[in-house]
């Protein structure tokens, strides 16, 4: 962890450090209505080290603490997840190639991860800012799940914190630069558009994958394509 | 909630992971491949001359894979990032997420692009959410 830090420009050491403990409060809330929900002090843990994505784990524990069905709840929660195989081939060689990196690489790739990586116009600090990324939250959320475990309810709602805006915000402020350009732009914003209109009429995490279809600006006129086989 | 149940959902989780970065590899090196063989005129070839049989080196130089692709490769990121931020911002559940979170985010948002620091944003992102949501607005 030490050695990933010291690659790290000390102006995005900061920035991450914004971070850090927003997620730890966030996982301490996680581990907290784990528990509450009847599951064992170990098993906030186990999916907080194994499955280390936030939204899908908040799910399947929402479900379960529902009564719902826990096949229903895990399948919900792979369709969430199901995001990180384009995100994975957009990141791809930034993890690193060899591969310890991809398999320890892939665990680590998050929404915040991949969004601090992809704001970076180099390649050493995409890499250096992707494993800071992933190891540091990786890390803080695992002692806030089991801190929240053990602390039960005595916590408050994080909402109250703001801390809902707080990510989403942080994620904004690292794509902003790469709408710049028009036509991701484009993109960015029909896919957002198809998202919140699904959002509504199907179960989570499909809007998300749904707003793919913004890609469509992509798709060169008939002339253009002849160009480019030219 | 069983152990069964979080090893399904931890490895399927894994199998995204991993699928993008191997699938990525394995694209260039089937195009850094097309490239290499000298009757293929593939537009690929103009960026460098990939090294013949240097599967590993191309891939890692990313010579095989054309500029389009890798380029729609990262839109689809920031595209998917961009309706993640939406859709957190703006939805709870399937209805509408009130008025204190998305004024929050778009604070944020508003720094951002002012080009506040990061911890600014952030920081102030989560007080205004909080603040609204102190004075009871929803």
């Amino acid at each position: 962890m030490r050695s990933i830090w010291r690659t790290v420009a000390p102006g995005q050491r900061r920035d991450l450090l914004a971070l850090a403990p927003a997620a730890a409060v966030v996982g301490m809330s996680f581990g907290a209505i784990a528990v509450a929900a009847g599951l064992p002090l170990w098993m906030p843990s186990m999916l907080s080290v194994l499955v280390f994505a936030g939204g899908a784990q908040f799910m399947v524990v929402g479900v379960v603490a529902a009564g719902g069905g826990l096949l229903a709840a895990v399948l919900g929660a792979l369709v969430l997840n199901a995001r990180h195989l384009p995100f994975g081939l957009a990141i791809g060689p930034i993890m690193g190639t060899s591969l310890p990196a991809r398999l320890v690489g892939s665990h680590l790739m998050i929404d915040e991860s991949v969004a601090f990586a992809m704001a970076q116009r180099d390649p050493r600090a995409a890499r250096a800012v992707f494993w800071a990324t992933g190891a540091l939250l990786f890390v803080t959320w695992n002692v806030g799940t089991l801190a929240g475990a053990l602390a039960g309810q005595v916590l408050g709602d994080p909402d109250a914190l703001g801390l809902d805006a707080a990510f989403p915000a942080a994620l904004l402020a690292l794509v902003l630069p790469s709408l710049r350009e028009a036509r991701t732009r484009n993109a960015a914003l029909l896919g957002a558009v198809v998202a919140l209109a699904a959002t509504p009429l199907l179960p989570a995490g499909v809007p998300v994958l749904l707003a793919l279809v913004g890609l469509v600006v992509l798709v060169p006129a008939p002339r253009g394509r002849a160009e480019a086989t030219a | 909630m069983t152990v069964t149940a979080i090893l399904v959902l931890a490895v399927g989780t894994y199998a995204f992971r991993i699928a993008g970065p191997l699938l990525r590899a394995r694209m260039a090196r089937a195009a850094a491949r097309r490239a290499a063989r000298p009757e293929a005129r593939s537009p690929v070839a103009r960026g460098g001359e990939p090294e013949v049989g240097g599967g590993v080196a191309a891939e890692d130089a990313e010579v095989g894979l054309p500029p389009r692709v890798t380029e729609a490769m990262s839109t689809a990121a920031t595209v998917l990032l961009v309706a993640l931020i939406a859709t957190a911002a703006l939805t709870d559940g399937p209805s509408f997420a009130g008025v204190a979170l998305p004024a929050g985010v778009v604070t944020g948002g508003v720094l951002a692009w002012r080009k506040a620091p990061f911890v600014v944003v952030v920081v102030a992102a989560a007080v205004v959410t909080a603040g609204l949501r102190a004075l009871g607005v929803p």
